[in-house]
C-alpha cells in the first residue's frame, strides 16, 4: 500500500497507533492477540506507537486511535494521524463516544480545575506551565475533529475482535464484526 | 390548589381503581394539580397497587406529562414547519420576553412556563400554541400580548374571551363526505337492514382502504377480527393525527363526528365487537367535551347501547381515551399499549392486532377518516362508493393543505387528483415544493406535480404542506429531524440513536461546520434507519432529509465547508474556559483552525 514503486503487492503495511484520552486499555487489548503478535508483525509494520516509541507519525496506512479528545495535545496528536494515515480508526468506546473521560461533560471546565487545585487552606494553584496541554471546555469522540473512517466498539474491544478488524482492513475487506464478537454480556 | 387526597380521590374512583387507566388518571390528576408529583405518583400507585416505577414510567414516557412543576400557565407553542413559516419563532421569544424566562423553565412565581411542541394540527391557523392543552390559534403579537396579559392577571382559562379558541373548519372543497348532509342514524339503519355479513360484503365491494396513511384494506382487518376467537372485540378510532401537517381528523371530529362515530358502531356490527375507544390527541382536548356529549346523545336516542336502533345483539359503546403528546402513539400497536394505560411502545408484530390487541382481544385501529366513509358505504352500497376514485384507491380522499397558498384548510378530492391540480385549487403561487404525507412521507417537486394523490403513485394521509419560492428546504427537512429525534419512543437502538445523531448531523451543517462527510453519514444512517427500525417511526424519519438531499442539493451545498471536514465546533473556543481559569495565553494555549 505504501512506498510501491513497481506495483506489486506491498509487503508490509505501515501501522500506527495512539492513546489519547483512553485508559490504554485498548492498547492492551491489542496485545491480546497474543501468539497472533507474530503474525501482525510479518502483516505490518509500526510507526508512531507506544509500541516503537516513535515521537512523530510518518506516512501510513492505517492508525488506531485509543481514547477521545481531551485537550490541545489530543488535538495535534490526532490531527497529524489524520495527515499521515489512509485509514483512520477509531477504537474502543472512549474514541467513539468520549467514554469514561465524558463524564467530566456535565461539569465546567473552570470549576474542575478550581476544585482539583484547591489544597486544604483553600488557596487555588493551577498550573500554567505552556509546556502542559490545555483542557478542552469538554471531551470530544474523535470522530468531531477529524474525519474518521471506520469504528471498532466495545470497552475495550477483545483481542479477537481487533484481530479480525485489522486483519480484514489489512488484507482489503470492509471489515465486520459477527454477533459473537460484537456481544458484552 | 385542591389538596391532594381531596383532587386525587374522585379521579380514582371514577376509574374505579383500574390500573389500564394509569394514563387517563395521571392525566386527570395534571389538571387538577398542575403537576404529577411525586407525592401524586406516590398515591396513585399505591391506589392502583402497581409499583411505583410503573406510575413514574408513564409520567416520563408522555410529553404532556409533567413530573416537575411547570407552573399554573403551560403554554407550549406548535413548533411545525408551517407554524415557524407563520413567524412562530418572533412570537414564542416575545412570549417569553414577557415573563423572562428559558424555553421549558417555570417562571420564579410558579406562574408560567414556556416550551415548544410538535405540530398541533391547526396548520391552516397560522402559528398555534397550547395553553394547559387548549388549544389557540392565529397567534400575532398581539395576541401574544392578550395571552401574556391574562397570564399575569392569574385568569382562569375558562375565562378568557372565547374568540381566542375560536378555531375553524376551513373546508374549502367538498364531494361526498363533507359535501352531503348526513341524517342521524341513516347509517345504522343502512347497515341494519343489510345485516352483519351484508354490510361487511359492501365494505369488500367498495374496496376501502385506510386513511391513516398505510392504505391497508378496511375489511380484511374486519374480517380477521370477526373471525379471531374472543369473547370481547374492540374498535379503535385513531385520532391521534400525530402526523405533521395533518388536521382534516380534527374536522371531520367538528362537524363530522356523527359519521365518523356511526360509523364506529357499523364497523362494531360488520366485526362483531361491542366496544369502542376514539384515542383523541391531548392536543385536541378541546373537543372532548363535544365528543363527549354527542356520546351521551347518541346513547339517549339509542345510536349508542344496546340493541341499536332496536337491533337485537347490536350492542356498542364507545368511550374517549386522551393521549398525552406522542406521536408515536399513533402507531396502531403503541396506540392499544397506550389505551391499557401504559407506555406507549410499537408492539412486537405478529400476532397482529385482530388477533391480539387491546387487553389481548383482537381489536381494528381504524384512522377517523376511514370509519367515517363506511356511513357512505352503508347509504350508498359498495359497488357505488367504488366508483369514485381510481381501481386501487376508491372514494374520496380529505387533504389537509397548510403552507404558502391562499386558502389553506381541508380538500377533498376523489382519489386520483394531480398535485398540480391542489396547489392550484389552493391558490399556491408558483412553489417550489410540496411535502406530501407530512414529515414522514415525500417531497415532491415541480417537475412530479402531475403526479396523483392515491396509494398507487403519491400515498399519504393527508399532510400536503406547501413551500414557496423564497422557502428555505433545507430548514424544513432540518425542522422534520428534530420532530422524529423528539417523537422516538427509544424502543430500538436504530432509531433512538439514529434520530438523534440525524439532528446532530443537520444542525452541524446548518452551523456551517459540514461537509460532505456529514452528508454521507446522513445518507448511510438514513438508510440504515429505513432497514432496521422497529416500527414506522424510524423507517421514515429519514425520508426528508434524504429526500432534500436528492432534490434540493444546492440547499445543502451552500451550508458545507468548501474543505475535507470541519469539527464540531471552534477548538480555539472550546479552550478559553482554561485560558481564563489558568491565566495562560501562550501559543499552546491556543489551537489554530485547519485549513
Ligand atoms: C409513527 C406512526 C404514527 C402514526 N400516526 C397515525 C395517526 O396519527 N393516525 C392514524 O390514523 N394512523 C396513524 N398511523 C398509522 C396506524 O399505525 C394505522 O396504520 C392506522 O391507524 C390504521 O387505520 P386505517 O387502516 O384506517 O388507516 C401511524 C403510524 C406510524 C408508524
Ligand atoms: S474504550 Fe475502554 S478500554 Fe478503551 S480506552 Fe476507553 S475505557 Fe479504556
Ligand atoms: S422505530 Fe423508533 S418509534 Fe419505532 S419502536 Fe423503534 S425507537 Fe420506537
Amino acid at each position: 500500500m505504501n512506498a510501491n514503486p513497481n506495483g506489486k503487492p506491498p509487503l508490509k503495511v505501515r501501522l500506527a497507533t495512539t492513546s489519547l484520552a483512553g485508559c490504554f486499555g485498548c492498547h492492551m487489548s491489542l496485545l491480546d492477540i497474543d501468539e497472533r503478535l507474530f503474525e501482525l508483525a510479518g502483516l505490518a509494520e509500526f510507526d508512531r506507537s507506544p509500541f516503537t516509541d516513535i515521537k512523530q507519525c510518518g506516512p501510513c496506512d492505517i492508525a488506531l486511535i485509543e481514547g477521545g479528545v481531551c485537550n490541545s495535545e489530543n488535538v495535534h496528536v490526532l490531527r497529524e494521524l489524520r495527515a499521515n494515515a489512509k485509514i483512520l480508526v477509531a477504537v474502543g468506546a472512549c474514541a467513539i463516544n468520549g467514554g469514561v473521560p465524558a463524564l467530566r461533560n456535565r461539569l465546567k471546565i473552570g470549576d474542575i480545575l478550581d476544585k482539583v487545585y484547591r489544597d486544604d487552606s483553600g488557596e487555588v494553584h493551577i498550573p500554567d506551565d505552556p509546556e502542559l496541554p490545555a483542557s478542552l471546555d469538554k471531551i470530544y469522540p474523535i470522530n468531531e475533529i477529524v474525519r474518521i473512517d471506520y469504528f471498532l466498539p466495545g470497552c475495550p474491544p477483545s483481542g479477537d475482535a481487533i484481530w479480525k478488524y485489522l486483519t480484514d482492513l489489512i488484507l482489503g475487506r470492509v471489515p465486520r464484526l459477527d454477533h459473537q464478537l460484537l456481544h458484552y454480556d | 390548589m385542591a389538596s391532594l387526597e381531596s383532587a386525587l380521590i374522585p379521579i380514582l374512583a371514577k376509574y374505579r381503581g383500574d390500573p389500564t387507566a394509569l394514563l387517563q388518571i395521571l392525566r386527570e390528576a395534571q389538571e387538577a394539580l398542575d403537576w404529577i408529583s411525586p407525592e401524586t405518583e406516590i398515591l396513585v400507585a399505591s391506589a392502583l397497587q402497581i409499583p411505583l416505577t410503573q406510575v413514574k414510567s408513564v409520567t416520563q414516557f408522555y410529553a404532556h406529562l409533567y413530573d416537575h412543576n411547570r407552573g399554573k400557565y403551560r403554554i407550549l407553542f406548535s413548533d411545525n414547519i408551517t407554524d415557524r413559516m407563520a413567524g412562530s419563532v418572533a412570537l414564542f421569544e416575545r412570549m417569553q420576553a414577557h415573563f423572562g424566562v428559558e424555553p421549558g423553565q417555570t417562571s420564579a412565581d410558579g406562574l408560567v412556563s414556556i416550551d415548544l411542541t410538535p405540530c398541533t394540527g391547526l396548520c391552516d391557523h397560522g402559528a398555534a400554541m397550547l395553553v394547559n392543552s387548549i388549544a389557540i390559534g392565529r397567534l400575532d403579537a398581539e395576541r401574544i400580548d392578550e395571552i401574556a396579559a391574562l397570564v399575569k392577571a392569574r385568569k382562569p382559562l375558562a375565562k378568557w374571551p372565547a374568540e381566542l379558541f375560536a378555531i375553524d373548519d376551513n373546508i374549502h372543497r367538498e364531494v361526498t363526505l363533507t359535501g352531503i348532509p348526513y341524517v342521524p342514524g341513516s347509517g345504522l339503519d343502512a347497515a341494519i337492514r343489510l345485516g352483519r355479513a351484508g354490510m361487511f360484503d359492501e365494505i369488500k365491494r367498495a374496496a376501502l382502504r385506510g386513511r391513516g396513511g398505510a392504505g391497508f384494506p378496511t375489511a380484511t382487518k374486519i374480517e380477521g377480527a370477526r373471525n379471531a376467537p374472543g369473547v370481547q372485540k374492540y374498535i379503535v378510532c385513531n385520532a391521534d393525527e400525530g402526523e405533521p401537517g395533518t388536521f382534516k381528523d380534527r374536522v371531520l371530529l367538528t362537524s363530522f363526528s356523527t359519521r365518523v362515530l356511526e360509523g364506529m358502531a357499523i364497523a362494531a356490527y360488520a366485526a362483531g365487537a361491542a366496544k369502542g375507544f376514539i384515542y383523541l390527541r391531548s392536543e385536541y382536548q378541546y373537543l372532548r367535551a363535544k365528543l363527549q356529549r354527542e356520546i351521551e346523545e347518541m346513547r339517549a336516542s339509542g345510536r349508542l347501547g344496546v340493541s341499536i336502533r332496536g337491533a337485537p345483539g347490536f350492542d356498542f359503546d364507545v368511550e374517549i381515551h386522551m393521549g398525552a403528546g406522542a406521536y408515536i402513539c399513533g402507531e396502531g400497536t403503541a396506540q392499544i399499549e397506550s389505551l391499557e394505560g401504559k407506555p406507549g411502545r410499537p408492539r412486537v408484530k405478529p400476532p397482529s392486532m385482530v388477533i391480539r390487541g387491546y387487553k389481548g382481544m383482537p381489536t381494528i385501529v381504524d384512522n377517523v377518516e376511514t370509519l367515517a366513509h363506511l356511513t357512505e358505504i352503508a347509504l350508498e352500497g359498495g359497488a357505488s362508493f367504488a366508483r369514485r376514485g381510481t381501481r386501487a384507491s376508491t372514494g374520496t380522499k380529505l387533504l389537509s393543505v397548510s403552507g404558502d397558498c391562499e386558502r389553506p384548510g381541508v380538500y377533498e378530492y376523489e382519489f386520483g387528483v394531480t398535485i398540480g391540480r391542489v396547489l392550484h385549487d389552493c391558490g399556491a403561487v408558483a412553489p417550489i415544493a410540496v411535502q406530501v404525507g407530512g414529515a414522514s412521507g415525500v417531497l415532491i417537486t415541480p417537475d412530479e406535480f402531475s403526479r396523483k394523490i392515491a396509494f398507487e403513485d403519491v400515498s399519504t394521509a393527508g399532510a400536503f404542506m406547501i413551500f414557496g419560492p423564497d422557502r428555505d428546504i433545507f430548514e424544513v427537512a432540518r425542522n422534520f429531524a428534530h420532530f422524529f429525534a423528539h417523537e422516538s419512543c427509544g424502543f430500538c437502538t436504530p432509531c433512538r440513536v439514529g434520530t438523534t445523531v440525524q439532528k446532530n448531523l443537520m444542525d452541524k451543517i446548518a452551523e456551517g461546520r459540514g461537509s460532505r462527510y456529514e452528508v454521507n453519514d446522513l445518507m448511510r444512517l438514513t438508510d440504515f434507519m429505513r432497514r432496521t427500525s422497529h416500527c414506522g417511526l424510524g423507517e421514515s424519519a429519514g425520508n426528508a432529509v434524504r429526500d432534500t438531499w436528492l432534490k434540493f442539493r444546492p440547499a445543502f451545498e451552500r451550508r458545507l465547508v468548501p474543505h475535507d471536514f470541519a469539527p464540531q465546533v471552534d477548538l480555539d473556543a472550546a479552550l478559553e474556559p482554561t485560558r481564563l481559569a489558568t491565566h495562560r495565553d501562550d501559543a499552546a494555549a491556543h489551537i489554530p483552525a485547519e485549513g
